[in-house]
């Protein structure tokens, strides 16, 4: 069972919100009065026009919209062409989980800030390549799990969801799958609580 | 920053997948008095802006701090309701898998509102399940094709005692073993009172 985890423009969705607090570089266009506390390193009361500033994607994307924008964001550095070649060169060595945790939702908002097309390239491009390693993962859970860690929050989930059907094909195969079973949420709350009875008697 | 303590609600919540955390009283009345605190000072930065007419809107000194107030509230909203609504969503799929009463230590981390929704929840779908047919169906048993009449289920847990529906009152202790109709049982062995022996 998983919290709601489909993609924008739903509004509840919780990936999409914690995609959106990743912070962004961004540059501010306009004088903004009263606003200066957005910027702990100055004292000042108003944000100058000129600053530069990391804001959370989620402002940086509200304020750059509209004839006037207040703000024009920037690519952030893994976006950025050095990263881009690390990634054209192998994407399957990256640690994308180190790269950001919501790598390719953020990369489809800031993909927007890229004219040349190069970040939506390069988001296809490692998607596409990685995927066949988290197939074959997903299908081999045997293999080094270490692995996983290596992976973005959409890669982990499709890995979940890939590993889950597998197993759940195995078992049909070998029992046709006539085992009536306890629900997840009991068993994973019966866990929790063994876990807690052990603390409460070593106490 | 605007808008981090109502996304610290979420963190919470995307930690703790597949149970329900305590709810968090605390953090959602300091989200609360952020959006007021926010929505005042928008009001007042507002009724400047829209004391200019027309294009002159615009090129008010005070627009660009109204966009990003307005900005700060509109996250923040989106924050506590998905929290809100993302546990509503774990309530209800609780109320398929723990069945009608839930456990004590889950109820605990409830606030009234959500006990009071999940009662409520139950009763509509108890009366829905009811309305079914001549005499009413369980939509919670019979997922899996069944291949057997009877099954043999070992008892988990110290039960009590539990009442068939032809009458016979069993005596469920811890360990025990019983050979019963597959109707009878699905429900406890989905709530992980009983495990199935193939």
């Amino acid at each position: 069972m998983s919290y709601n985890s489909s993609y924008s423009p739903n509004y509840y969705s919780m990936d999409d919100i914690l995609a959106t607090q990743e912070r962004i570089p961004c540059k501010f266009l306009q004088k903004v009065p009263r606003m200066g506390r957005l910027n702990p390193s100055t004292e000042e009361n108003d944000l100058k026009e000129g600053t530069d500033l990391e804001l959370p994607l989620w402002l940086a994307i509200d304020c750059s919209m509209g004839r006037q924008p207040v703000v024009a964001p920037e690519l952030p550095k893994i976006f950025k062409e050095n990263y881009r070649e690390i990634l054209k060169a192998d994407a399957n060595a990256v640690d994308l989980h180190k790269f950001s945790l919501y790598f390719y939702e953020l990369g489809s908002y800031v993909k927007g800030f890229d004219h040349r097309q190069e970040v939506h390239n390069i988001l296809l491009h490692t998607f596409i390549t990685r995927f066949r390693l988290i197939m074959d993962l997903a299908n081999n859970s045997e293999s080094d799990p270490s692995i996983q860690q290596k992976l973005d929050m959409l890669e982990r989930r499709i890995y979940a969801a890939g590993h889950a059907a597998a197993s759940k094909l195995n078992k049909w195969l070998l029992e046709s799958g006539a085992q009536l079973e306890a629900a997840v949420l009991v068993t994973n709350h019966k866990k929790r609580k063994r876990v807690d009875d052990d603390l409460i008697g070593w106490n | 920053m605007f808008a981090e303590k109502a996304c610290n609600l979420i963190k919470e919540l995307s930690r703790n997948e597949g149970v329900l955390p305590p709810y968090n009283m605390d953090l959602v009345k300091e989200v609360c008095t952020e959006i007021k605190l926010l929505d005042e000072q928008n009001k007042s930065d507002g009724a400047a802006v829209a004391n200019e007419s027309g294009i002159a809107n615009y090129s008010n000194e005070l627009y660009p701090t109204l966009r990003v107030g307005v900005a700060a509230v509109k996250r923040n909203v989106r924050c506590l309701m998905a929290y809100h609504y993302n546990r509503l969503r774990t309530l209800r799929t609780m109320r398929w898998e723990f069945g009608s009463v839930l456990p004590p230590d889950v109820k605990a981390n409830l606030n009234s509102n959500e006990i009071e929704w999940f009662s409520k929840y139950s009763r509509s779908l108890t009366k829905y399940m009811m309305s079914l047919g001549d005499e009413g169906l369980n939509l919670g048993v019979n997922l899996r094709p069944p291949k057997s009449l009877y099954i043999e289920v070992r008892c988990l847990v110290d039960y009590g005692k539990y009442e068939l529906s032809d009458g016979t009152v069993l005596l469920l202790k811890k360990d025990s073993r019983h050979f019963l109709p597959r109707s009878e049982c699905e429900e406890l062995i989905t709530q992980g009172v009983f495990q199935h022996i193939v």
